[in-house]
């Protein structure tokens, strides 16, 4: 019974969650997340209320909340969190979940994209979560296959489910809205006040643009910080509300929330970069942090490289959060399988 | 066996050649033009087809100095039967295809290959060399002899001759052998996995970016080597014809350059003077090719260039791709787009109707401009004693061009649906009717 009322209380913030005029989507299938820039705030807001109703639900109500529908996670990159995270917040809800990599499949052979989607569909996958190292690859796969497709990174472009893992948590944090079972009210005033520093690699990073792209259509201020090879001028055209500082310590004394980049030596492409003098102008160490931000939220979407962009001693500090980014990726991943295979609409997509 | 004359009457002449625009009657025999009257000065000709042109422009058959007809090697992508179908379609009646064929065209052989009759063209085919074996830029092909064969230019076109000796030696030989050079100006060295414009939109879609430095800078090479050649042998006159220019610094370059009176001469691509880098959208390779779409600015540089007459030609840059190259990945995805039979009406669109641009500046630059820059001679104009090549085409006339419908084997174009003025009626190519709709 119980069960039956979280489905129902559920599916209600998650159609609050889908478009109301599919306009921005209208080519990709419904349920889909490609880009935050597809999201309206009345979907974010779904999309919140619809985490925090699951993450209290008893966990044997959710289990039966999607039963027996499938979900591909389709991954030709590396990945640890985003992988699992998916996975779990899948398997939680009853969902078959299978994993193809690029190694070790047909991908391997030469399969391609398309080919692989249409492969998955016709073995009953009604949605496809997609790791891809080509910007874009996402909106092909939809294109093709006509399935919901979640975005779990596509190359230097996007992560957006990590953006909504990200406000989620800031959300907490700093107790702005809360982050209730009841619908959040998200509004282009939620975080007003609030600066979000993002240093780092921007160049090569989608955990930057989407974030850059997401959290000033909530009022935040977002100022990205790194060196030129690693930060072009023209990021600060993503958007309003978005603008470049280049000193860190300047950037660092204005944020509520600091968020680190890694580095990406797999995406640098021939850039050479001097690591040290790197550590010296951009590392958030634990005196910089005393100094500088000493109230500041730090997030990292991970993975870390400890030593050189963060030091463990502010990893593991008081001010980190980010192994609650984690704890919440698991909530809005819940969110955004329920928007995708919305309860009940089996024998409707059918 | 000689073709029927044909009488094409009732149409308004536009001939840049002769700067003629009026009412005149054409009369077409023999291959050439036989006669151009002023209406009704033409007796009753016996065993002629006559062709009522009332209501149309009746213009110098297309010029298309830049396309890709995928013969040799490629013919899953267009044959040089398709792709002159598709060049009669869209009012063209000369093409000159670039030479990275499988096997690349650096032989006379090849290029004899190509313009044999089993080819099956239905307009007149061109070929350009490769500047260099293989279009490897080491070592540099017979001029002679490709020219002798029917070469009207060299070039290795995608794969541009970045070597500053190697460049050196084809500018010199060229002008030794009385033949163009094109350069496709992008330095590959700074274009390694750029799938488009360098800028915001790159920037927002996460693709790496070619920037305006690596056109500019083999322009300005390029010149820089023309300068060199000339002052050390005053009897040398190397051409370098610019392929697609798509920057506004380059052009600024070509335009220093033929002020100092060096033989320096460039094509737009329609593509290029209609859209910018946004048109990428989500990822939308039909919008992907090579020079990629630029800015507003830049764009809007090309447009001015056709304006103030510092671009020779309008050239297609007709790339046909199979579906299953373009339905990839963005960067994964080949570059370019057909091209031929969207060209008249989006200069039409474009440059006639937006901008002003009278009918017989439009004509100049897609028929006599090219002609012009590549030395085919005859071609391009309809005076008494040219080819007869013609185009008639309405220019009030709107229609939707319908990718499905395209004469060319591939697809792959950014402007199905689009709706585009001057619909050609008829083409004529060597005094045979070519395409009528």
């Amino acid at each position: 019974m119980a069960g039956k009322k979280i489905a129902s209380r559920v599916s209600r913030h998650a159609a609050a969650s889908q478009p109301s005029t599919p306009v921005s989507q209208s080519t990709y299938p419904a349920g889909s997340l490609l880009s935050v820039t597809h999201l309206s705030l009345e979907e974010i807001g779904g999309i919140l209320a619809a985490a925090s109703e699951l993450e209290a639900a008893a966990p044997r109500d959710r289990a039966t909340l999607l039963e027996g529908r499938k979900a591909a996670l389709l991954f030709y990159e590396s990945s640890t969190r985003t992988r699992t995270s998916f996975e779990l917040a899948a398997k939680s809800l009853g969902v078959v979940t299978t994993l193809v990599s690029d190694k070790s499949s047909s991908i391997e052979k030469g399969e391609s994209l398309k080919d692989t989607g249409i492969t998955l569909r016709a073995l009953g996958a009604e949605c496809i979560i997609l790791r891809h190292l080509s910007s874009g690859s996402p909106y092909l796969l939809a294109r093709e296959t006509g399935l919901p497709v979640l975005n779990a990174g596509d190359g230097m472009h996007e992560h957006p489910s990590q953006a909504l893992l990200d406000l989620r948590t800031m959300l907490a944090r700093l107790r702005l809205a809360p982050v209730s079972r009841n619908a959040t009210a998200i509004s282009k005033a939620t975080l007003r006040g609030v600066t979000v520093v993002i240093t780092g690699d921007i160049l090569h990073s989608r955990v930057a643009r989407s974030n850059a792209l997401l959290l000033p259509r909530l009022g935040a201020r977002v100022i990205l910080c790194g060196p030129h090879e690693l930060l072009p001028d023209e990021a600060e055209t993503l958007g309003p509300g978005v603008s470049i500082e280049r000193d860190f310590d300047k950037a660092l004394a204005r944020a509520d929330v600091a968020m680190m980049l890694r580095i990406q030596t797999e995406r640098l492409a021939g850039l050479k970069l001097n690591l040290q003098q790197y550590t010296e102008q951009y590392q958030l160490h634990a005196e910089r942090l005393a100094l500088y931000a000493p109230h500041a939220v730090v997030l990292h979407p991970g993975p870390m490289n400890r030593g050189l962009e963060i030091t463990s001693e502010v990893a593991d500090g008081p001010q980190s959060m980010i192994e609650e980014q984690v704890r919440h990726g698991v909530a809005i991943r819940m969110a955004l399988l329920v928007r995708a295979l919305q309860p009940g609409t089996q024998e409707a997509r059918a | 066996m000689s073709t029927r004359p044909i009488l094409i009457r009732g149409g308004r002449l536009v001939d840049p050649a002769t700067g003629t625009d009026s009412l005149r009657d054409l009369l077409l025999r023999d291959g050439v033009v036989a006669a151009v009257e002023t209406p009704g000065q033409f007796a009753r000709v016996a065993n002629t087809t006559v062709v009522d042109a009332t209501g149309l422009v009746v213009a110098p058959g297309l010029v298309d100095i830049h396309v890709h007809l995928r013969e040799p090697g490629q013919g899953y992508k267009e044959t040089i039967a398709t792709g002159t179908a598709a060049a009669a379609a869209g009012g063209f009646t000369s093409v000159c295809c670039m030479p990275n064929t499988i096997p690349v065209n650096d032989t006379p052989e090849i290029t004899r290959w190509m313009l044999a009759p089993e080819r099956k063209a239905i307009v007149s085919v061109f070929p350009i060399g490769a500047a260099t074996v293989g279009s490897m830029g080491e070592e540099l092909t017979d001029y002679n002899a490709l020219r002798d064969a029917g070469a009207v230019g060299v070039s290795d076109d995608g794969k541009p001759i970045l070597g500053d000796e190697i460049m050196r030696q084809t500018l010199i030989a060229a002008a030794k052998a009385n033949l163009p050079v094109i350069q496709h100006a992008e330095d590959t060295r700074l274009t390694g996995g750029c799938s488009m414009n360098a800028g915001p939109v790159a920037f927002r879609l996460g693709l790496r970016g070619m920037t305006i430095e690596a056109e500019a800078r083999i322009v300005e090479r390029d010149i820089q080597l023309m300068r060199e050649i000339v002052a050390s042998d005053q009897h040398l006159r190397p051409h370098l014809h610019v392929a697609h220019i798509s920057t506004a610094r380059a052009l600024e370059a070509v335009k220093q350059a033929r002020k100092e009176g060096l033989h320096v001469t460039c094509e737009v691509a329609p593509h290029h003077f209609t859209l910018t880098d946004e048109a990428v959208g989500d990822y939308d390779t039909h919008h992907k090719m090579a020079p990629p779409l630029r800015d507003e600015a830049n764009r809007d540089a090309m447009i001015a260039g056709l304006l103030d007459g510092s671009i020779d030609a309008i050239a297609t840059d007709h790339a046909p791709h199979a579906a299953h190259e373009k339905h990839v990945e963005f960067e994964r995805a080949a570059n370019g787009i057909t091209g031929l039979e969207t060209a008249l009406g989006l200069t039409l669109r474009l440059l006639h109707r937006k901008h002003g641009m009278e009918l017989s500046r439009i004509i100049h630059l897609l028929a006599l401009g090219p002609a012009q820059v590549l030395n085919l001679h005859g071609r391009g104009a309809l005076a008494t004693g040219a080819a007869a090549d013609a185009v008639l085409f309405d220019p009030r006339m709107d229609w939707i061009f319908q990718a499905k419908e395209s004469r060319s084997k591939s697809k792959n174009t950014p402007f199905d649906g689009w709706s585009l003025p001057g619909r050609v009626a008829m083409t004529i190519r060597g005094g045979q009717i070519v395409y009528r709709r």
